[in-house]
């Protein structure tokens, strides 16, 4: 904990002097995933949606960019792999905001602020919401591999 | 600010200087983005997104067009609040307060615009093209 305070008395939390906590970090990374959701997550969107009514040749562009270009330059192979990054961490943003949520409207009943339970469903925020994402993606890898 | 009591002069009162109205909407927003995100993840997993053909007849129809605008006002609504939140506890100082705001409008209203737009461009006339 903070400090040099040798005099025993309590002291007032700050951010830097807080141990984490399972319920502090769920907090915190809803904010987190959400504002990353809200600009990265938007603007892709609104990037593919762009390219979907621009016609085959821009949504090629846009695939070729994001995805995967086959005459690949090194400037796509860089933004392949940036691609796969970012949709990687927006499907584990979605499902942890998503999580992170459900519990907020658990939260908003009432229910679920005893010490235990809220440790408990903090840490399952997380967990299921890294499960969910490698199931997606070992979904859609494995997808890739059987053409 | 009335000369109430002590209560009274903050009921209401967040960083934002005003209350519940955003809660509430944030929290009708998320369950709309609960049932229409979702069910936009499950589809792109499901569509050969690299078949621009596929993902233009998936796009173009009724129900998904409808399903699709929906959720562009759900999110870029959410996303809104959520950001303008953000806003009000980490950016300090009224000139830049402000204009962090002004941009945010800008972004959520605009890119909700240009996202509607473009669903009913792909509605209207992607269909056929395909």
């Amino acid at each position: 904990m903070a400090g040099n305070d040798t005099s025993g008395r309590p002291l007032s939390p700050h951010l830097q002097v807080y141990k984490w906590a399972p319920s502090m970090a769920v907090s915190i990374f809803h904010r987190i995933t959400g504002d990353g959701l809200a600009i990265l997550g938007g603007l892709m969107f609104l990037w593919w949606l762009g390219a979907i009514a621009s016609g085959p040749d821009a949504y090629a562009a846009f695939v070729a960019c994001v995805w995967h270009d086959p005459d690949a330059g090194t400037f796509h192979m860089i933004t392949n792999i940036l691609g796969k990054v970012v949709l990687i961490g927006l499907t584990w943003a979605f499902f942890q905001h998503l999580f992170s949520g459900l519990r907020h409207f658990v939260l908003d009943t009432g229910a679920g602020y005893e010490l235990k339970t809220n440790r408990l469903w903090s840490i399952l925020v997380f967990v299921g919401a890294i499960f969910a994402t490698a199931m997606v993606w070992l979904y859609i890898f494995a997808e890739a591999l059987n053409g | 600010m009335g000369n109430g009591t002590r209560l009274g002069r903050v009921r209401g009162l967040g960083s934002s200087h005003h209350g519940s109205h955003h809660w509430l909407q944030q929290r009708m927003t998320a369950l709309g983005n609960l049932l229409l995100v979702t069910w936009f993840v499950v589809s792109l997993i499901r569509l050969p997104l690299g078949d621009h053909g596929a993902v233009l007849r998936w796009a173009s129809n009724p129900t998904v067009a409808l399903g699709l605008i929906l959720m562009v006002v759900s999110v870029f609504w959410h996303l809104r609040l959520g950001l303008q939140v953000m806003i009000e506890d980490y950016v300090h100082g009224e000139a830049t307060r402000l204009l962090s705001i002004v941009l945010l409008n800008f972004y959520a209203v605009g890119g909700a615009a240009y996202g509607i737009f473009t669903i009913a461009r792909i509605a209207f006339s992607g269909g056929a093209a395909a």
